[in-house]
């Protein structure tokens, strides 16, 4: 089980591979990989737009592109933030292995941010941790990103629908 | 009794500081209190207040307001995270 925060891109394939490496008992690996996105409308719900209507991802109308961001970190309590999770994910299910690498630092759209990997024997197992990691980290895990666009720089609001995907994992496990 | 305070985000650029050093008086006992004291020492410190949703960690373990401190404590004032 290990978790990076790093500046550093990372090799998404060789980080699988290594999860199942020397061993026969992994069945499944499930893995997530999170990019920084040029547009932060397109995960809003809109209104359908209106004819002739210039889309917000053009840039007009709406916020503007982001052309980078910053994510900052607490080190130290990030690292620990981030094991408590993993170790909440082996409380949860039957899983061989995991790995949670996070950037930190300038990067800009289409680098990736986030990566987690789940490894166990089967599937149902390796899906269900991953996502769960990826929402409990996304709610307490202590990164911020700060957006620069044309019109400046802006942190980013925590997001209400990030609450409610960690919070459909704190019902008992088997209560639907 | 020394503490050591934190802010992060876009709470230390509102507030012009990252980090700070400082003795508690008498009376200031949980991370409430911290917080009162702060924004007690000048308009400058309002962001502190005003924040909505602020999120606190005592020695990197996210708590309440109503949080105990100790002598030597870190403390950490931070808005909701948006790592992922």
């Amino acid at each position: 089980m290990s978790v990076s925060v790093q500046e550093a891109d990372f090799d998404a394939g060789a980080e699988i591979a290594a999860l199942s490496d020397g061993r026969d008992d992994v069945g499944a690996v499930a893995s997530f990989v999170g990019l920084v996105r040029a547009d932060k409308q397109a995960e809003k719900v809109m209104p359908p737009a209106q004819p002739g209507a210039v889309s917000p991802a053009d840039g007009a109308g709406g916020a503007p592109a982001v052309q980078a961001m910053t994510l900052e970190h607490y080190p130290g309590m990030t690292e620990k933030a981030l094991q408590a999770i993993v170790a909440e994910a082996q409380g949860r299910w039957d899983i061989f292995g995991v790995r949670v690498i996070h950037r930190v630092g300038r990067l800009v759209p289409g680098d990736r941010i986030v990566f987690v990997a789940v490894a166990s024997a089967h599937r149902g197992e390796a899906f269900a941790a991953c996502e769960f990691i990826m929402d409990y980290l996304k709610t307490r895990a202590p990164f911020w990103k700060k957006e620069e666009t044309a019109a400046g720089g802006r942190w980013v609001d925590a997001r209400e629908s990030d609450g409610h995907a960690a919070g459909r994992w704190e019902a008992p496990k088997n209560n639907g | 009794m020394n503490v050591k305070v934190l802010f992060f985000a876009g709470l230390r650029e509102a507030l012009g500081t990252g980090s700070e050093s400082l003795v508690l008086p008498a009376g200031v006992a949980t991370v409430g209190a911290l917080r009162d004291h702060l924004v007690s020492r000048g308009e400058q410190w309002a962001a502190l207040a005003n924040m909505k949703n602020l999120r606190v960690a005592v020695n990197q373990q996210m708590v309440g307001l109503d949080a105990p401190l100790m002598a030597g404590d870190e403390v950490a004032f931070f808005p909701p995270v948006t790592g992922g």
